[in-house]
Protein backbone atom coordinates (compact mmCIF):
# COMPACT_ATOMS: atom_id res chain seq x y z
CA UNK A 1 0.00 0.00 0.00
CA UNK A 2 1.13 3.54 -0.71
CA UNK A 3 -0.44 6.45 1.09
CA UNK A 4 0.10 10.11 0.39
CA UNK A 5 -1.06 12.56 3.03
CA UNK A 6 -1.73 16.26 2.43
CA UNK A 7 0.89 16.56 -0.30
CA UNK A 8 1.59 20.01 -1.71
CA UNK A 9 4.01 20.83 -4.48
CA UNK A 10 4.63 24.06 -6.32
CA UNK A 11 7.07 25.32 -8.93
CA UNK A 12 8.05 29.00 -8.81
CA UNK A 13 4.92 29.88 -6.85
CA UNK A 14 2.65 27.90 -9.18
CA UNK A 15 0.82 25.33 -7.03
CA UNK A 16 0.69 22.06 -8.95
CA UNK A 17 -0.49 19.74 -6.16
CA UNK A 18 -2.88 21.15 -3.56
CA UNK A 19 -3.14 19.20 -0.35
CA UNK A 20 -3.66 15.83 -2.05
CA UNK A 21 -4.36 12.74 0.09
CA UNK A 22 -4.75 9.33 -1.57
CA UNK A 23 -4.45 5.67 -0.54
CA UNK A 24 -3.24 3.29 -3.27
CA UNK A 25 -4.19 -0.25 -2.33
CA UNK A 26 -2.05 -3.35 -2.64
CA UNK A 27 -2.95 -5.94 -5.29
CA UNK A 28 -5.01 -3.41 -7.23
CA UNK A 29 -4.47 -1.33 -10.33
CA UNK A 30 -4.77 2.26 -9.10
CA UNK A 31 -5.30 4.73 -11.91
CA UNK A 32 -4.62 8.44 -11.77
CA UNK A 33 -6.52 10.27 -14.48
CA UNK A 34 -6.89 13.90 -15.42
CA UNK A 35 -6.35 16.40 -18.16
CA UNK A 36 -2.87 17.32 -19.37
CA UNK A 37 -1.36 19.68 -16.81
CA UNK A 38 -3.59 18.45 -13.97
CA UNK A 39 -0.56 17.34 -11.95
CA UNK A 40 -0.55 13.58 -12.63
CA UNK A 41 3.09 13.26 -13.67
CA UNK A 42 4.24 15.63 -10.92
CA UNK A 43 2.38 13.50 -8.38
CA UNK A 44 3.97 10.32 -9.72
CA UNK A 45 7.42 11.90 -9.59
CA UNK A 46 6.76 13.13 -6.04
CA UNK A 47 5.77 9.63 -4.92
CA UNK A 48 8.93 8.26 -6.56
CA UNK A 49 11.07 10.90 -4.87
CA UNK A 50 12.21 12.47 -8.15
CA UNK A 51 10.66 15.73 -6.92
CA UNK A 52 10.83 16.85 -3.29
CA UNK A 53 7.42 17.77 -1.93
CA UNK A 54 6.77 21.11 -0.19
CA UNK A 55 4.68 19.58 2.59
CA UNK A 56 2.86 16.37 3.48
CA UNK A 57 3.94 12.76 3.80
CA UNK A 58 4.37 9.76 1.52
CA UNK A 59 4.15 6.31 3.08
CA UNK A 60 5.21 3.02 1.48
CA UNK A 61 3.40 0.52 3.73
CA UNK A 62 4.79 1.35 7.18
CA UNK A 63 7.76 3.39 5.95
CA UNK A 64 7.64 7.16 5.76
CA UNK A 65 9.41 7.85 2.44
CA UNK A 66 9.62 11.59 3.12
CA UNK A 67 11.38 11.13 6.47
CA UNK A 68 14.06 8.59 5.54
CA UNK A 69 17.57 9.48 4.38
CA UNK A 70 19.01 9.23 0.89
CA UNK A 71 20.76 5.93 1.63
CA UNK A 72 17.59 4.20 2.81
CA UNK A 73 15.64 5.78 -0.02
CA UNK A 74 18.11 4.34 -2.52
CA UNK A 75 17.73 0.90 -0.98
CA UNK A 76 13.94 1.19 -1.03
CA UNK A 77 14.00 2.02 -4.72
CA UNK A 78 15.03 -1.56 -5.42
CA UNK A 79 11.48 -2.48 -4.41
CA UNK A 80 10.08 -0.12 -7.05
CA UNK A 81 9.52 -0.87 -10.72
CA UNK A 82 8.81 1.91 -13.16
CA UNK A 83 7.53 1.89 -16.72
CA UNK A 84 8.12 5.22 -18.43
CA UNK A 85 6.00 6.74 -21.17
CA UNK A 86 8.61 6.06 -23.86
CA UNK A 87 9.91 2.89 -22.24
CA UNK A 88 13.25 4.53 -21.29
CA UNK A 89 15.17 1.44 -22.33
CA UNK A 90 18.95 1.80 -22.44
CA UNK A 91 19.88 2.22 -26.11
CA UNK A 92 23.37 0.82 -25.81
CA UNK A 93 22.32 -2.61 -24.55
CA UNK A 94 20.16 -5.38 -25.97
CA UNK A 95 16.62 -6.29 -24.94
CA UNK A 96 17.82 -9.02 -22.57
CA UNK A 97 20.65 -6.75 -21.37
CA UNK A 98 18.05 -4.18 -20.34
CA UNK A 99 16.15 -6.72 -18.25
CA UNK A 100 19.39 -8.12 -16.81
CA UNK A 101 20.68 -4.66 -15.89
CA UNK A 102 18.96 -4.34 -12.46
CA UNK A 103 19.94 -7.93 -11.67
CA UNK A 104 23.59 -7.19 -12.54
CA UNK A 105 23.49 -4.08 -10.42
CA UNK A 106 21.77 -5.31 -7.30
CA UNK A 107 21.98 -9.09 -7.00
CA UNK A 108 24.67 -11.66 -6.46
CA UNK A 109 23.00 -14.18 -8.76
CA UNK A 110 25.13 -16.33 -11.05
CA UNK A 111 24.94 -15.65 -14.77
CA UNK A 112 22.75 -18.73 -15.25
CA UNK A 113 20.31 -17.62 -12.55
CA UNK A 114 20.14 -14.15 -14.01
CA UNK A 115 19.52 -15.57 -17.47
CA UNK A 116 16.68 -17.71 -16.10
CA UNK A 117 15.14 -14.66 -14.43
CA UNK A 118 15.48 -12.62 -17.63
CA UNK A 119 13.76 -15.36 -19.64
CA UNK A 120 11.03 -15.63 -17.00
CA UNK A 121 10.31 -11.90 -17.11
CA UNK A 122 10.45 -11.62 -20.89
CA UNK A 123 8.24 -14.67 -21.41
CA UNK A 124 5.72 -13.16 -18.95
CA UNK A 125 5.36 -10.16 -21.25
CA UNK A 126 5.24 -12.39 -24.35
CA UNK A 127 8.54 -11.35 -25.90
CA UNK A 128 9.78 -13.89 -28.40
CA UNK A 129 13.27 -15.34 -27.87
CA UNK A 130 14.31 -14.04 -31.29
CA UNK A 131 14.05 -10.48 -29.95
CA UNK A 132 16.33 -11.03 -26.95
CA UNK A 133 19.50 -9.97 -28.74
CA UNK A 134 17.96 -7.01 -30.58
CA UNK A 135 18.65 -3.46 -29.51
CA UNK A 136 15.73 -1.26 -28.35
CA UNK A 137 15.85 0.72 -31.59
CA UNK A 138 15.08 -2.44 -33.54
CA UNK A 139 11.80 -3.28 -31.81
CA UNK A 140 8.31 -1.80 -32.08
CA UNK A 141 6.72 0.65 -29.63
CA UNK A 142 4.51 -2.03 -28.11
CA UNK A 143 7.47 -4.36 -27.62
CA UNK A 144 9.45 -1.55 -26.01
CA UNK A 145 6.68 -1.08 -23.47
CA UNK A 146 6.58 -4.82 -22.77
CA UNK A 147 10.37 -4.98 -22.36
CA UNK A 148 10.13 -1.98 -20.02
CA UNK A 149 7.53 -3.88 -17.98
CA UNK A 150 9.81 -6.95 -17.92
CA UNK A 151 12.69 -4.79 -16.68
CA UNK A 152 10.42 -3.19 -14.08
CA UNK A 153 9.46 -6.59 -12.61
CA UNK A 154 12.97 -8.11 -12.83
CA UNK A 155 13.75 -7.45 -9.17
CA UNK A 156 10.31 -8.65 -8.07
CA UNK A 157 9.14 -5.20 -6.94
CA UNK A 158 6.44 -4.51 -4.37
CA UNK A 159 5.40 -1.32 -6.10
CA UNK A 160 4.89 -0.77 -9.83
CA UNK A 161 4.52 2.65 -11.43
CA UNK A 162 3.48 3.28 -15.02
CA UNK A 163 3.43 6.65 -16.71
CA UNK A 164 1.08 6.65 -19.69
CA UNK A 165 1.77 3.00 -20.58
CA UNK A 166 -0.50 3.14 -23.64
CA UNK A 167 0.57 6.40 -25.21
CA UNK A 168 1.41 6.02 -28.88
CA UNK A 169 0.10 2.45 -29.10
CA UNK A 170 -2.70 1.07 -31.26
CA UNK A 171 -5.90 0.01 -29.42
CA UNK A 172 -5.13 -3.71 -29.74
CA UNK A 173 -1.61 -3.41 -28.31
CA UNK A 174 -2.97 -1.10 -25.60
CA UNK A 175 -5.39 -3.82 -24.52
CA UNK A 176 -2.50 -6.33 -24.35
CA UNK A 177 -0.48 -3.95 -22.17
CA UNK A 178 -3.50 -3.26 -19.92
CA UNK A 179 -4.16 -6.97 -19.47
CA UNK A 180 -0.50 -7.56 -18.73
CA UNK A 181 -0.47 -4.89 -16.04
CA UNK A 182 -3.55 -6.23 -14.30
CA UNK A 183 -2.31 -9.84 -14.51
CA UNK A 184 1.12 -8.96 -13.09
CA UNK A 185 -0.45 -6.88 -10.32
CA UNK A 186 -2.58 -9.85 -9.21
CA UNK A 187 0.14 -12.46 -9.69
CA UNK A 188 2.86 -10.61 -7.75
CA UNK A 189 0.51 -8.82 -5.30
CA UNK A 190 2.00 -5.44 -6.19
CA UNK A 191 0.73 -1.95 -5.48
CA UNK A 192 0.36 -0.64 -9.01
CA UNK A 193 -0.10 3.03 -9.84
CA UNK A 194 -0.87 3.94 -13.43
CA UNK A 195 -0.94 7.44 -14.81
CA UNK A 196 -3.17 7.62 -17.85
CA UNK A 197 -5.70 9.52 -19.88
CA UNK A 198 -6.53 6.56 -22.04
CA UNK A 199 -10.25 5.96 -21.51
CA UNK A 200 -10.06 2.33 -22.65
CA UNK A 201 -7.55 1.64 -19.84
CA UNK A 202 -9.81 3.43 -17.37
CA UNK A 203 -12.70 1.15 -18.28
CA UNK A 204 -10.60 -2.03 -18.66
CA UNK A 205 -8.36 -1.97 -15.59
CA UNK A 206 -9.44 0.91 -13.35
CA UNK A 207 -10.05 -0.94 -10.10
CA UNK A 208 -9.57 2.31 -8.24
CA UNK A 209 -9.59 5.59 -10.13
CA UNK A 210 -8.43 8.96 -8.83
CA UNK A 211 -9.41 12.00 -10.85
CA UNK A 212 -7.09 14.97 -10.51
CA UNK A 213 -8.18 18.42 -11.60
CA UNK A 214 -5.96 21.49 -11.31
CA UNK A 215 -3.83 19.77 -8.68
CA UNK A 216 -6.72 18.62 -6.51
CA UNK A 217 -8.20 15.17 -6.02
CA UNK A 218 -11.78 15.67 -7.18
CA UNK A 219 -13.18 12.19 -7.46
CA UNK A 220 -12.46 8.59 -6.37
CA UNK A 221 -14.27 5.53 -7.67
CA UNK A 222 -14.09 2.41 -9.81
CA UNK A 223 -14.43 1.70 -13.51
CA UNK A 224 -18.05 0.69 -12.84
CA UNK A 225 -18.83 4.12 -11.39
CA UNK A 226 -16.78 6.40 -13.59
CA UNK A 227 -19.41 6.72 -16.35
CA UNK A 228 -22.15 7.62 -13.93
CA UNK A 229 -20.46 10.26 -11.84
CA UNK A 230 -21.99 13.64 -11.04
CA UNK A 231 -18.67 15.46 -11.04
CA UNK A 232 -18.88 17.98 -13.92
CA UNK A 233 -15.10 18.14 -14.47
CA UNK A 234 -14.82 14.35 -14.60
CA UNK A 235 -17.74 14.18 -17.01
CA UNK A 236 -16.15 16.84 -19.22
CA UNK A 237 -12.98 14.75 -19.24
CA UNK A 238 -14.64 11.41 -19.97
CA UNK A 239 -17.37 12.46 -22.36
CA UNK A 240 -15.02 14.52 -24.48
CA UNK A 241 -14.78 11.16 -26.24
CA UNK A 242 -17.92 11.02 -28.40
CA UNK A 243 -18.16 7.25 -28.14
CA UNK A 244 -18.60 7.40 -24.37
CA UNK A 245 -20.99 10.33 -24.72
CA UNK A 246 -23.14 8.28 -27.09
CA UNK A 247 -22.97 5.29 -24.78
CA UNK A 248 -24.20 7.40 -21.90
CA UNK A 249 -26.96 8.93 -24.00
CA UNK A 250 -28.13 5.51 -25.15
CA UNK A 251 -27.68 4.17 -21.62
CA UNK A 252 -25.49 1.35 -22.88
CA UNK A 253 -23.63 -0.71 -20.31
CA UNK A 254 -19.85 -0.90 -20.73
CA UNK B 1 27.94 17.54 -9.66
CA UNK B 2 31.52 16.38 -9.11
CA UNK B 3 30.61 15.27 -5.59
CA UNK B 4 27.85 13.05 -7.01
CA UNK B 5 30.16 11.77 -9.73
CA UNK B 6 32.92 10.83 -7.32
CA UNK B 7 30.68 9.03 -4.83
CA UNK B 8 31.08 5.32 -4.09
CA UNK B 9 29.88 3.03 -6.90
CA UNK B 10 26.95 0.68 -6.24
CA UNK B 11 28.76 -2.23 -7.80
CA UNK B 12 32.43 -1.94 -8.75
CA UNK B 13 32.29 -4.68 -11.37
CA UNK B 14 29.59 -2.86 -13.35
CA UNK B 15 31.55 0.40 -13.24
CA UNK B 16 34.70 -1.40 -14.39
CA UNK B 17 32.78 -2.92 -17.30
CA UNK B 18 31.52 0.55 -18.19
CA UNK B 19 35.08 1.94 -17.91
CA UNK B 20 36.46 -0.56 -20.44
CA UNK B 21 33.57 0.22 -22.76
CA UNK B 22 34.32 3.95 -22.54
CA UNK B 23 38.06 3.45 -23.08
CA UNK B 24 37.20 1.69 -26.32
CA UNK B 25 34.36 4.00 -27.33
CA UNK B 26 35.98 7.33 -26.51
CA UNK B 27 39.67 6.47 -26.62
CA UNK B 28 40.52 3.64 -28.98
CA UNK B 29 37.97 4.85 -31.53
CA UNK B 30 39.72 8.26 -31.60
CA UNK B 31 43.13 6.86 -32.54
CA UNK B 32 42.35 6.85 -36.28
CA UNK B 33 41.45 10.53 -36.49
CA UNK B 34 44.40 11.47 -34.27
CA UNK B 35 46.79 9.61 -36.60
CA UNK B 36 45.33 11.22 -39.75
CA UNK B 37 45.35 14.77 -38.33
CA UNK B 38 48.85 14.40 -36.90
CA UNK B 39 50.39 13.07 -40.13
CA UNK B 40 48.91 15.94 -42.15
CA UNK B 41 49.74 18.65 -39.62
CA UNK B 42 53.29 17.28 -39.21
CA UNK B 43 53.74 17.41 -42.98
CA UNK B 44 52.20 20.87 -43.36
CA UNK B 45 54.29 22.29 -40.51
CA UNK B 46 57.49 20.95 -42.09
CA UNK B 47 56.70 22.67 -45.40
CA UNK B 48 55.73 25.92 -43.65
CA UNK B 49 58.84 25.95 -41.45
CA UNK B 50 60.96 25.25 -44.53
CA UNK B 51 59.34 28.24 -46.21
CA UNK B 52 59.79 30.50 -43.16
CA UNK B 53 63.42 29.41 -42.59
CA UNK B 54 64.46 29.76 -46.22
CA UNK B 55 67.24 32.17 -45.26
CA UNK B 56 70.64 30.45 -45.87
CA UNK B 57 71.82 31.79 -42.51
CA UNK B 58 69.51 29.36 -40.72
CA UNK B 59 70.76 25.79 -40.53
CA UNK B 60 68.32 23.42 -42.27
CA UNK B 61 68.07 21.09 -39.28
CA UNK B 62 65.99 23.86 -37.62
CA UNK B 63 63.02 22.68 -39.73
CA UNK B 64 62.96 19.27 -38.03
CA UNK B 65 63.63 20.81 -34.64
CA UNK B 66 60.81 23.35 -34.99
CA UNK B 67 58.37 20.69 -36.18
CA UNK B 68 59.28 18.40 -33.28
CA UNK B 69 59.06 21.09 -30.60
CA UNK B 70 55.79 22.50 -31.94
CA UNK B 71 54.28 19.04 -31.87
CA UNK B 72 55.70 18.30 -28.42
CA UNK B 73 54.76 21.58 -26.80
CA UNK B 74 51.51 22.70 -28.33
CA UNK B 75 49.96 20.78 -31.19
CA UNK B 76 49.77 17.25 -29.78
CA UNK B 77 48.52 18.45 -26.41
CA UNK B 78 46.49 21.65 -26.84
CA UNK B 79 45.41 21.54 -30.49
CA UNK B 80 44.58 17.89 -30.24
CA UNK B 81 42.55 18.55 -27.07
CA UNK B 82 40.59 21.23 -28.96
CA UNK B 83 39.88 18.77 -31.76
CA UNK B 84 38.96 16.02 -29.29
CA UNK B 85 36.63 18.43 -27.47
CA UNK B 86 34.67 18.44 -30.72
CA UNK B 87 34.74 14.70 -31.26
CA UNK B 88 34.63 13.23 -27.75
CA UNK B 89 32.91 16.21 -26.08
CA UNK B 90 29.97 16.37 -28.45
CA UNK B 91 29.65 12.58 -28.21
CA UNK B 92 29.45 12.74 -24.41
CA UNK B 93 26.95 15.62 -24.33
CA UNK B 94 24.67 14.10 -26.93
CA UNK B 95 24.78 10.64 -25.35
CA UNK B 96 24.03 11.83 -21.80
CA UNK B 97 21.64 14.53 -23.04
CA UNK B 98 19.64 12.01 -25.07
CA UNK B 99 19.48 9.76 -22.02
CA UNK B 100 18.13 12.70 -20.02
CA UNK B 101 15.38 13.68 -22.48
CA UNK B 102 14.29 10.06 -23.01
CA UNK B 103 14.01 9.53 -19.22
CA UNK B 104 16.78 6.91 -19.15
CA UNK B 105 18.54 8.89 -16.41
CA UNK B 106 15.31 9.02 -14.37
CA UNK B 107 15.04 5.30 -14.92
CA UNK B 108 18.52 4.77 -13.40
CA UNK B 109 17.66 7.00 -10.45
CA UNK B 110 14.43 5.13 -9.74
CA UNK B 111 16.37 1.86 -9.73
CA UNK B 112 18.47 3.37 -6.94
CA UNK B 113 21.56 3.96 -9.07
CA UNK B 114 23.60 7.15 -8.78
CA UNK B 115 23.19 8.11 -12.45
CA UNK B 116 25.80 10.89 -12.37
CA UNK B 117 28.40 8.54 -11.02
CA UNK B 118 27.50 5.58 -13.23
CA UNK B 119 27.38 7.59 -16.45
CA UNK B 120 30.06 10.22 -15.91
CA UNK B 121 32.81 8.75 -13.73
CA UNK B 122 33.83 6.01 -16.21
CA UNK B 123 33.93 8.60 -19.01
CA UNK B 124 36.19 10.97 -17.04
CA UNK B 125 38.56 8.19 -16.00
CA UNK B 126 38.63 6.76 -19.54
CA UNK B 127 39.42 10.09 -21.20
CA UNK B 128 42.03 11.14 -18.61
CA UNK B 129 43.64 7.71 -19.01
CA UNK B 130 43.63 7.71 -22.82
CA UNK B 131 44.73 11.33 -23.44
CA UNK B 132 48.47 10.87 -22.68
CA UNK B 133 48.49 7.92 -25.09
CA UNK B 134 46.79 10.00 -27.76
CA UNK B 135 49.42 12.68 -27.14
CA UNK B 136 52.28 10.20 -27.66
CA UNK B 137 50.61 8.78 -30.78
CA UNK B 138 50.10 12.29 -32.15
CA UNK B 139 53.73 13.32 -31.60
CA UNK B 140 54.98 10.13 -33.24
CA UNK B 141 52.77 10.41 -36.32
CA UNK B 142 53.28 14.18 -36.59
CA UNK B 143 57.04 13.69 -36.77
CA UNK B 144 56.48 10.85 -39.22
CA UNK B 145 54.31 13.13 -41.35
CA UNK B 146 57.16 15.64 -41.59
CA UNK B 147 59.63 12.87 -42.26
CA UNK B 148 57.62 11.71 -45.26
CA UNK B 149 56.44 15.09 -46.58
CA UNK B 150 59.77 17.00 -46.25
CA UNK B 151 61.89 14.78 -48.51
CA UNK B 152 58.92 14.02 -50.80
CA UNK B 153 58.28 17.69 -51.55
CA UNK B 154 61.99 18.46 -51.72
CA UNK B 155 61.84 21.02 -48.89
CA UNK B 156 64.36 19.17 -46.73
CA UNK B 157 66.47 16.05 -47.04
CA UNK B 158 65.83 13.05 -44.83
CA UNK B 159 69.19 13.25 -42.94
CA UNK B 160 68.66 16.98 -42.28
CA UNK B 161 65.17 16.37 -40.90
CA UNK B 162 66.33 13.46 -38.71
CA UNK B 163 69.24 15.60 -37.54
CA UNK B 164 66.79 18.34 -36.54
CA UNK B 165 64.60 15.91 -34.63
CA UNK B 166 67.60 14.72 -32.57
CA UNK B 167 69.00 18.21 -31.89
CA UNK B 168 68.58 19.87 -28.46
CA UNK B 169 65.87 17.53 -27.24
CA UNK B 170 64.39 18.65 -23.91
CA UNK B 171 62.58 15.70 -22.23
CA UNK B 172 60.76 18.09 -19.90
CA UNK B 173 58.71 19.33 -22.87
CA UNK B 174 57.12 15.90 -23.04
CA UNK B 175 56.52 15.78 -19.27
CA UNK B 176 54.97 19.25 -19.40
CA UNK B 177 52.66 18.28 -22.24
CA UNK B 178 51.61 15.02 -20.62
CA UNK B 179 50.61 16.99 -17.50
CA UNK B 180 48.63 19.31 -19.79
CA UNK B 181 46.96 16.40 -21.57
CA UNK B 182 45.81 14.96 -18.22
CA UNK B 183 44.17 18.28 -17.33
CA UNK B 184 42.67 18.65 -20.82
CA UNK B 185 41.39 15.07 -20.67
CA UNK B 186 39.51 15.93 -17.50
CA UNK B 187 38.02 19.05 -19.12
CA UNK B 188 37.07 17.25 -22.34
CA UNK B 189 35.07 14.66 -20.38
CA UNK B 190 33.65 16.62 -17.45
CA UNK B 191 32.43 19.85 -19.10
CA UNK B 192 30.39 18.13 -21.85
CA UNK B 193 29.08 15.62 -19.29
CA UNK B 194 27.81 18.53 -17.18
CA UNK B 195 26.02 20.09 -20.16
CA UNK B 196 24.51 16.75 -21.15
CA UNK B 197 23.41 15.80 -17.64
CA UNK B 198 21.52 19.03 -17.02
CA UNK B 199 19.95 19.43 -20.46
CA UNK B 200 16.19 20.06 -20.48
CA UNK B 201 13.76 19.78 -23.35
CA UNK B 202 14.10 17.71 -26.52
CA UNK B 203 16.43 16.81 -29.36
CA UNK B 204 16.96 20.44 -30.34
CA UNK B 205 18.11 21.29 -26.82
CA UNK B 206 20.53 18.35 -26.86
CA UNK B 207 22.06 19.81 -30.03
CA UNK B 208 22.32 23.26 -28.45
CA UNK B 209 23.86 21.79 -25.28
CA UNK B 210 26.37 19.92 -27.42
CA UNK B 211 27.48 23.12 -29.15
CA UNK B 212 27.66 25.01 -25.85
CA UNK B 213 29.68 22.19 -24.32
CA UNK B 214 32.27 22.21 -27.11
CA UNK B 215 32.61 26.01 -27.06
CA UNK B 216 33.01 26.12 -23.27
CA UNK B 217 35.44 23.22 -23.24
CA UNK B 218 37.58 24.93 -25.89
CA UNK B 219 37.69 28.18 -23.92
CA UNK B 220 38.60 26.32 -20.74
CA UNK B 221 41.33 24.34 -22.53
CA UNK B 222 42.92 27.56 -23.78
CA UNK B 223 42.58 29.20 -20.38
CA UNK B 224 44.21 26.26 -18.60
CA UNK B 225 46.87 26.07 -21.32
CA UNK B 226 47.82 29.63 -20.48
CA UNK B 227 47.90 28.96 -16.73
CA UNK B 228 49.85 25.70 -17.03
CA UNK B 229 52.36 27.20 -19.45
CA UNK B 230 52.92 30.09 -17.08
CA UNK B 231 53.25 27.80 -14.08
CA UNK B 232 55.31 24.98 -15.55
CA UNK B 233 57.35 26.45 -18.35
CA UNK B 234 58.58 29.83 -17.16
Amino acid sequence: MIEIKNVCKSFDGNEVLKNVSIVFEKGKTNLIIGRSGSGKTVMLKCILGLFDIDSGEIWYDDRNFTAIGQKERKKMRQEIGMVFQGGALFDSISVEGNVRFPLDMFTRMSFKEKQQRVEFCLSHVNIDKKAYKLSPSEISGGMKKRVAIARAIALNPRYLFCDEPNSGLDPETSTVIDQLLIDLTKEFEMTTIINTHDMNSVIEIGETIFFLNKGEKEWVGTNREVLNSNNPHLNDFIFANKLYALMRRDNNPV
Amino acid sequence: MLKMVMSRPEKHRMYLKQLFYEIENLGVNSVGIVVIISIFIGGIMTIQFAYALMNPLYPSYLIGLATRDTLLLEFSSTMLALIMAGKIGSNITSEIGSMRVTEQIDSLEIMGINSASYLIMPKIIAVVFIFPFLYIISVFFGILGGLVTGPLTGTITLPEYVDGIKTIFVPYYATFSIIKSLVFGFLVASVPAYFGYYVQGGALDVGKASTQAVVNTNILILFFDLILTRLLLT
